[in-house]
């Protein structure tokens, strides 16, 4: 393994979450009917013309920034040429020798817990195109033109990861911090983010790249780890076969778990960029930068150290807290109203979390609020619930939209913590078992437990079962 | 309104008045004029009187009236139309009916004109004929066995003829102006940016523009005045105010400095123009303006410049007519590549397909650098050189076509020779500066001359004052 070095490099699509198209009025909103998000302008009508949505240059500069790129100080645009169905006009608007952004990087924590630094070549501005449709059994393809047209930021990074591994970190860093700035859903399964690789394979020590292999089509974060580990192997083995490897496209095919060679007629595009004469370019506002730079959210990386300083958590802890950062600022939230940022860290990442999971949603359609969750761990805090059933009165807190103390009232679920009351059936179940109480005096401590176990029931659960264990402890002489 | 009374807007407007008919069955009179006078000429692609009957309709229910009310305006067959089959002379596009129409022609529909579609043109506005149009070539109405000049041939050859009393053409190297020397009109590029192009079937987006062709001055600048204006479907459409440009017209040319570039007055030009535009110049002398000789150093590079730069951004224009979503898709292909490349070869005609190659070529990697880019920075000294001379005249004087109205079929045989028939008009949509052709007199065989003003950006006003005393003055 150590023979051989893996050089890879992503290129990231992200799809900018604004209102409109880049270039039209059109909606980008997913999963509508075909061809109802179209008009002259995106279906590329003869007479039609691009007028630039300003919003997109917001998001792309706000990605930037957070990507630690510089900014380019004029916008311009560029003509992409090449024939496709669902390029309407037959030539894409991009961005070719002056994108967006440029010279940024990422860090991402490896397995082994260091950190490294991945750069970020470029980013850019472009359109997407349509959709195709190929329909089994049919000699013929439709096409869909919503997405014709929709914003999207490429990304491109340097040939800086040196595994699967590493990819899959970047591509983790590079999600979550876009989805931070809210300028892009970054959901592979509906498109809004895609990626395609770059893999070459060299001697280790080697100063120049191998064979650069691109590989498309991969829909999933775990589609491009296997992909690249498939890869990987397969050119060590041609390097060790003596074998050259070709400079080509490869698919990713999820059903057989290889690549494959996409066998085209044209050997390399030659997409005769030239500036595009419809959109004049134009100086990016320093003001502009400056106030997005400003409205700049506390990004992942900070928030970590920041929840690690302040709530004394761990970092493992605060990754997972972080991941998203409405369940991040929900935590804090929870915090304020209780800070016991322990207890409430346990809590979200646990049962709270749980509950995200389970049905699929956020924290906005969750709808429980960060006063009840506090209110919540509170009262198990306090004693005046068991930790079961405070798992109980979350579940019905988010159910039925209900205050907790209300469900506690409700469902009769005070804990029994008064000493009398307590003290009256610990002597009962001590009566009726006599044998179990002198085991646990001989020294068997399961005993306890048993008799626990037994106040339990005879309270109905209600009893506290610390203030039981301690009660009998002491009953029977056997405080520690 | 073959009435030798009707010499434009105004007389129009008052025989319209003198007629007690209802604009709807003047519209059927004025549907079956066209075609009547389309039999010898052939302007028009096609006429349909229905159609114009129901616009005239439309116009009519409204009630205010505007300054083109009734007033028939023709527009070529590149500038969409809402509804109305609109193929810039080309097979590719046959059947083709936007779902829109041009900014223009909502401009012009604002201010209550009926419009006239499908004035015939050179296919997708390649050409100084009007010889390329898959529908025919249109005939010079005043000698019909020579061509009105192109691409805007058939909507200089309606005015001329008497069809309509205006109309739009669109001007990329000289489209609207020769054609209006040769046949006799009133033609004006305005300044690039000046008017919207939405809705203008792209040929070159850097140097297309959308211009009236007219009777006389009065009446462009009136055009000018309704068409003119920011959009914001164009972005590269200009926020500057629309100035009263029927105002410059009542103000005198003395003390104007015309320039003179001897660049444009060397051998190629023939004797008779060259006599008509000399005696232009004497009128513009005892007008009182001051002549002055300037150079243009850099007017013998904006051929080959144009004719890198033109076809190059066409052929990206012109990537979208594939056969996939509208217009003309061969039945000959069973796989994409085929049905791409069979439906744009049976589609387009020879010298669309020949501005194609040339300007897919200058684009290649390459080559970019030694003709694109190239021809750019050309552009720039070209554009340079109005400046300079801009800041010691007001206008500047040429011809507008070396020769008069040349017979059908003279010239077909050699696209090069076709090309240089724009030399003096290709400058200006370099520059993208303003440019009119005003007729200055008969050559030989009675063929119609055309006398060349260009002033710098957005000094259309300087042009009608010019040109409007030249006018009355002649």
């Amino acid at each position: 393994m150590d023979k051989y070095e893996t050089v890879i490099g992503l290129e990231v699509h992200v799809q900018l979450a604004t209102v409109t198209k880049a270039f039209c009025g059109c909606s980008i909103k997913f999963g509508a009917a075909p061809n109802t998000h179209v008009c002259p302008v995106c279906l590329g009508l003869p007479g039609v013309l691009p007028v630039f949505n300003r919003k997109v240059l917001e998001y792309g500069i706000k990605a930037a920034i957070a990507l630690g790129c510089d900014i380019q100080k004029r916008m311009k645009f560029d003509r992409k040429n090449y024939y496709y169905p669902d390029l309407p006009k037959n030539y894409q608007i991009s961005q070719f020798d002056m994108p967006l952004a440029y010279k940024g990087k990422v860090t991402v924590s490896l397995k082994d817990g260091t950190a490294k630094d991945i750069g970020i070549t470029r980013a850019h501005v472009e359109e997407d195109a349509g959709k195709l449709l190929h329909a089994a059994g049919e000699a013929a393809s439709y096409v869909d033109l919503n997405r014709t047209g929709t914003p999207l930021l490429e990304i491109v990074s340097e040939p800086d990861m040196r595994s699967p591994e590493e990819a899959d970190a970047y591509l983790n860093v590079l999600k979550r911090t876009i989805k931070y700035l809210e300028v892009s859903d970054c959901n592979m399964e509906e498109g809004s983010l895609r990626c395609d690789a770059n893999i070459s394979v060299r001697l280790a020590g080697a100063k120049t790249l191998g064979s650069k292999v691109e590989i498309k089509n991969m829909n999933s974060f775990k589609a491009v780890r296997d992909a690249l580990a498939y890869e990987e192997e397969r050119q060590r083995d041609m390097l060790e076969d003596g074998a050259r490897i070709a400079q080509e496209t490869r698919l990713w095919d999820e059903i057989k778990g290889v690549t494959a060679s996409m066998r085209s007629k044209e050997e390399s595009h030659d997409y005769r960029y030239f500036p595009e004469p419809d959109l004049v370019p134009f100086e990016i506002p320093a003001e502009l930068v400056e106030t997005v730079r400003l409205t700049m959210p506390e990004l992942p990386q900070a928030k970590k150290k920041r929840f690690i300083e302040e709530y004394a958590l761990s970092e493992k802890d605060a990754d997972v807290l972080v991941e998203d950062r409405c369940v991040a600022e929900f935590f804090e939230e929870t915090v304020k109203c209780l800070p016991d940022g322990q207890s409430v860290s346990n809590w979200v990442r646990g049962e709270y979390m749980m509950h995200l999971n389970e049905r699929h949603t956020d924290v906005k359609g969750l709808g429980i609020g960060a006063s009840d969750l506090a209110r919540i761990i509170q009262l198990a805090k306090d004693g005046k619930i068991s930790g079961l059933a405070a798992k109980e009165v979350l579940r019905a807190c988010i159910d039925e939209k209900k205050s907790p103390d209300a469900i506690v009232a409700e469902r009769g679920l005070e804990q029994v913590s008064d000493e009398g009351e307590l003290e009256r059936i610990v002597d009962n179940v001590l009566a009726a078992n006599v044998k179990s109480a002198d085991d646990f005096k001989k020294g068997k401590e399961n005993a306890l437990s048993f008799l626990v176990g037994q106040v339990m029931k005879l309270s109905k659960g209600k009893a506290n079962p610390k203030i039981a264990g301690s009660m009998l402890r002491k009953k029977l002489g056997m405080e520690k | 309104m073959t009435d030798t009374d009707i010499n434009g807007i105004d007389s129009y407007k008052k025989w319209m008045e003198l007629q007690k008919e209802p604009l709807t069955s003047l519209a059927g009179t004025i549907a079956e004029n066209i075609s009547r006078v389309n039999k010898d000429i052939h302007a028009f692609i096609s006429v349909e009187k229905d159609t114009l009957e129901k616009r005239a309709g439309r116009i009519e229910a409204k009630n205010k009236k505007g300054r083109l009310w009734g007033v028939p305006v023709a527009t070529k067959d590149n500038i969409c139309v809402k509804g109305e089959l609109t193929t810039c002379a080309s097979r590719i596009l046959e059947g083709f009916r936007p779902p829109y129409s041009a900014t223009v022609v909502e401009k012009l529909e604002e201010e209550g004109a009926l419009i006239v579609a499908r004035a015939n043109m050179d296919e997708f506005a390649f050409g100084s004929s009007c010889e390329t149009s898959c529908y025919g070539v249109t005939r010079n109405p005043c000698d019909t066995s020579r061509i009105p000049g192109g691409s805007s041939g058939g909507s200089a050859a309606a005015v001329a003829a008497g069809q309509v009393v205006a109309a739009l053409g669109s001007d990329t190297g000289g489209s609207i102006r020769q054609p209006a020397a040769l046949c006799g009109v009133v033609g004006l590029k305005p300044t690039y940016g000046r008017v919207s192009r939405y809705g203008l079937i792209a040929f070159a987006s850097s140097l297309d523009q959308i211009g009236p062709l007219t009777r006389n001055v009065a009446d462009s600048a009136l055009m000018l005045e309704v068409i003119s204006g920011h959009d914001k479907m164009d972005s590269t459409s200009v926020e500057r105010p629309v100035p009263k440009y029927t105002d410059s017209l009542a103000k005198d040319i003395k003390g104007l400095t015309i320039g003179i570039p001897k660049e444009y007055f060397t051998s190629g030009i023939d004797d008779d123009v060259n006599e008509r535009v000399h005696a232009a110049i004497d009128v513009i002398k005892r007008l009182g303006a001051k002549t002055i000789d300037i150079s243009l150093p850099h007017t013998k590079y904006a051929v080959s410049c144009y004719y890198i730069i033109a076809p190059a951004e066409a052929s990206s224009n012109l990537a979208r007519y594939d056969g996939v979503h509208y217009g003309y898709r061969t039945k000959k292909a069973d796989n994409l590549i085929d049905m791409y490349t069979f439906s744009r070869n049976e589609g387009f005609g020879e010298e669309a397909k020949r501005r194609i190659l040339l300007g897919t070529y200058s684009l290649s990697s390459g080559y970019y650098e030694a003709y694109y880019l190239k021809a750019q920075k050309v552009r720039t000294r070209i554009t340079e050189d109005f400046n300079k001379a801009f800041a010691v005249c007001d206008a500047i004087l040429t011809p507008t076509s070396p020769t008069t109205a040349f017979k059908i079929g003279e010239k077909t045989d050699d696209p090069l020779k076709m090309y240089l028939s724009d030399i003096f008009t290709i400058p200006a949509n370099l520059a993208g500066i303003p440019a009119i052709s005003v007729p200055c007199g008969k050559g030989n065989g009675g063929l119609p001359v055309g006398v060349q003003f260009m002033a710098k950006p957005f000094a259309e006003e300087t042009l009608f004052r010019v040109a409007h005393a030249y006018e009355r003055g002649k």
